[in-house]
């Protein structure tokens, strides 16, 4: 009988062993761990035109620090906009209801986070508040459009002036 | 030649029908199996708590290999920092779970079917048939669900060790930093990696403990039947693991 | 229940392995209360034979009756309550390797019973008793001779009080004197218990001593049945041969092989 009793110990300390390292695999090492271990947290969401690659987990920074991270990405089929769900630190809640929200890249080619600059207002954001004030992803196509727009439009002006003579002389006969 | 060639083939049909059919029965009883719970953690100290050493050594080994090659590969790309990301992602999803069933089939998996074939042999099986005690219910089903109980287990606890081998030889040796080789890591990494993995060890600890008390069960009894049962059972596992780890990756796509 | 009706009865039984008919229209009957040996060459069916009074194997055709019980329709757990009636002691012991001597006569105990530990200890020390090993215990099966593995076996067998106890072969690579406890066992156990006991074996001189009737098997029938004294005096072929030890007779000493002369002969002329 004192053998069984060792070996119930031996298999019980494997089994706990086991779900430990279950348990550290999947808190530790990703980005949405357990909520009920890390510190306390808030919720607000923000609207934008256009998020980019921006991605579940992506972090949420003021100042260049860390506030918060990007726990869901939700599309408004009214609006339609994207509606993204932003997990902020409860250390950060003197955070203005009038600040804003704009997604940045990190580096020249990393991925999208989010930046929130500070406002002027004297109330703060708490659990369920919105931001309203949001500028969308930076698009590389969109620029190069624009690029290629305003450099066709800049030639078009410059040949405008020459035929526009003519044509008023002609309107005004 | 042809002949040859086509009856190889319907014995192996035969074979994995066989097998199938015994997987049912095994799943059949295990209901009133669970009853004698007892039974069960015997053996998942037989598979699992017995397999520790090496399953810690093996991954603190590949988890250092890991961190060795990472580091190489990526200061190529001046992207030394992702070390965290990459060894994680590789032991979480692949290594942990592939290594770990490799290795179980090796040291449980042979014990297994040894054991088994051991008592086929000696007519310890049909003994107790005789005395009314239906053996797949009293040996079989336990050592099956030990196995398949303590593989999921050995692979998570290979990973995490071999996470920490990769943090030793990438920040205490090669100077990653620590900050970011925990921050990226958290950031790249999902849950779904880590389900992935968990699904995987999962499934080549049913396929490993299948197959391992498969050929115990129903091996020849006499002295070289229980060799070959043994050298069967490693050798059908590692294909067989192989084979579902590429299935379940591209399930995971 | 009858008591005078055979505890094993079977009637123009059928049974082939791969093709190959070892039993045709076999007929045997075994009587309640007496040791029956069953003999025969090698390769007989003698262990088929006992295959089929467990229920481990089903006939191809014919009538068997164990007990009172028709085995052909019985279900799994019908037979497995069937068994709990029987006992058998199998060629090498077969204990359970994993289990002490006490343990290992203990386990029909704990599978099929609620008894009390106390009781189980007594039970199990009376058995042990009983064929001479209660001091023997605590040794593991590793540790014990292959005679001493036998009895033990056998105080196994007869833990649930079986009707029927069933001996594979007892005799195969005992010693004399281990041999001779266990034929007294045998005969000892049959007679207090009340049982009836079935010996398959093929040693003539030492099963003669004890069996109350002897079968002798050959080519898938029987072929001769009485008490032992009969089939010495018996004029068959066969009974004459097996029961003499003769090397030559109804079973050739010569594996077949073709003409003696012709194959010396053909050797010699290849260049």
């Amino acid at each position: 009988m004192r053998k069984s009793r060792t070996l119930n110990l031996g298999t019980g300390s494997f089994v706990l062993l086991g779900f430990a390292a279950l348990f550290f695999l999947t808190t530790q090492t990703t980005s949405h761990g357990l909520a009920v271990f890390g510190p306390a947290h808030y919720q607000v969401t923000a609207k934008f035109d256009n998020i980019g690659d921006l991605k579940v987990g992506a972090p949420v920074s003021m100042s260049g620090v860390e506030v918060g991270r990007v726990t869901k990405i939700d599309f408004d089929s009214n609006e339609y906009k994207a509606v993204v769900l932003l997990r902020l630190n409860e250390r950060f809640n003197k955070i203005p209801t009038d600040s804003d929200a704009s997604i940045y890249t990190q580096g020249l080619l990393g991925g999208k986070f989010i930046g929130l600059t500070a406002g002027g207002a004297d109330t703060y954001l708490k659990d369920g508040s919105q931001i309203d004030f949001t500028q969308s992803a930076f698009v590389l196509e969109n620029l190069i459009g624009q690029v290629l727009a305003n450099f066709t439009k800049q030639k078009a002006d410059e040949q405008a002036p020459a035929r526009a003579d003519p044509k008023a002389t002609e309107k005004t006969k | 030649m042809i002949g040859e060639l086509w009856e190889n083939f319907t014995d192996a049909l035969e074979g994995l029908g066989s097998v199938v059919h015994f997987l049912f029965r095994l799943v059949g009883n295990t209901p009133r199996v669970l009853l004698r719970f007892s039974l069960i953690s015997q053996q998942i100290f037989n598979s699992g708590a017995l397999s520790l050493i090496i399953i810690m050594l093996s991954g603190l080994f590949v988890g250092m290999v890991l961190g060795l090659q990472g580091f190489q590969l990526l200061q190529r790309f001046g992207s030394e920092e992702a070390l965290g990301t990459a060894a994680t992602i590789g032991l979480v999803k692949e290594l942990g779970p592939v290594v770990t069933a490799l290795l179980f089939a090796g040291r449980a998996g042979t014990a297994l079917a040894s054991e088994l074939g051991l008592m086929r042999a000696t007519d310890q099986l049909s003994a107790m048939e005789m005395m009314a005690v239906d053996p797949i219910q009293r040996v079989v089903v336990p050592r099956f669900l030990g196995g398949v109980i303590a593989m999921p287990l050995l692979a998570g606890i290979f990973s995490v060790i071999g996470i920490y081998g990769a943090q030793l030889v990438g920040v205490q040796i090669m100077g990653v930093d620590s900050g970011s080789f925990w921050s990226q890591m958290r950031s790249a990494v999902s849950l779904s990696d880590v389900t992935e993995g968990i699904v995987k060890s999962f499934v080549f600890g049913v396929a490993c403990s299948l197959i391992a008390v498969y050929q115990g069960y129903y091996a020849t009894p006499t002295a070289e039947g229980v060799g070959r049962a043994t050298t069967t059972t490693v050798v059908t596992s590692a294909v067989v693991i192989l084979f579902l780890d590429y299935l379940i990756t591209a399930a995971f796509l | 229940m009858n008591q005078r009706a055979p505890i094993v009865d079977i009637r123009n039984l059928d049974y082939a392995v791969n093709g190959r008919p070892v039993f045709a229209g076999l007929d045997i009957q075994i009587p309640r209360g007496k040791v029956t040996a069953v003999m025969g060459p090698s390769g007989t069916g003698k262990t088929t034979l006992l295959r089929l009074i467990t229920g481990q194997v089903s006939a191809d055709s014919g009538e068997i009756q164990v007990a009172g019980q028709d085995m052909r329709v019985l279900s799994r757990t019908e037979l497995y309550v069937l068994r709990r009636r029987m006992g058998m002691l199998f060629q090498n012991g077969a204990l359970l390797t994993d289990f002490s001597v006490f343990e290992n006569v203990a386990f029909p105990l704990r599978e099929h019973t609620d008894l009390t530990e106390r009781l189980i200890r007594q039970l199990v020390l009376t058995k042990l008793q009983a064929v001479g090993l209660r001091g023997a215990a605590e040794l593991m099966p590793a540790e014990l001779s292959g005679g001493m593995s036998r009895r033990v076996a056998l105080a196994r067998a007869i833990v649930m009080d079986p009707e029927l106890l069933i001996y594979d072969e007892p005799f195969v690579g005992l010693d004399p004197i281990s041999l001779g406890v266990i034929l007294r066992l045998i005969r000892r156990l049959n007679d207090t218990l009340g049982i009836t006991s079935i010996v398959v074996s093929h040693d003539v001189q030492e099963i003669s001593t004890v069996a109350d009737q002897v079968f002798l098997l050959s080519g898938g029938k029987v072929v001769a049945g009485g008490a032992p004294q009969e089939l010495k005096t018996n004029p068959t072929e066969i009974v004459k041969q097996f029961i003499g030890g003769l090397a030559d007779g109804p079973v050739p000493f010569h594996f077949p092989a073709p003409d003696y002369f012709s194959e010396l002969m053909s050797r010699s002329e290849e260049p």
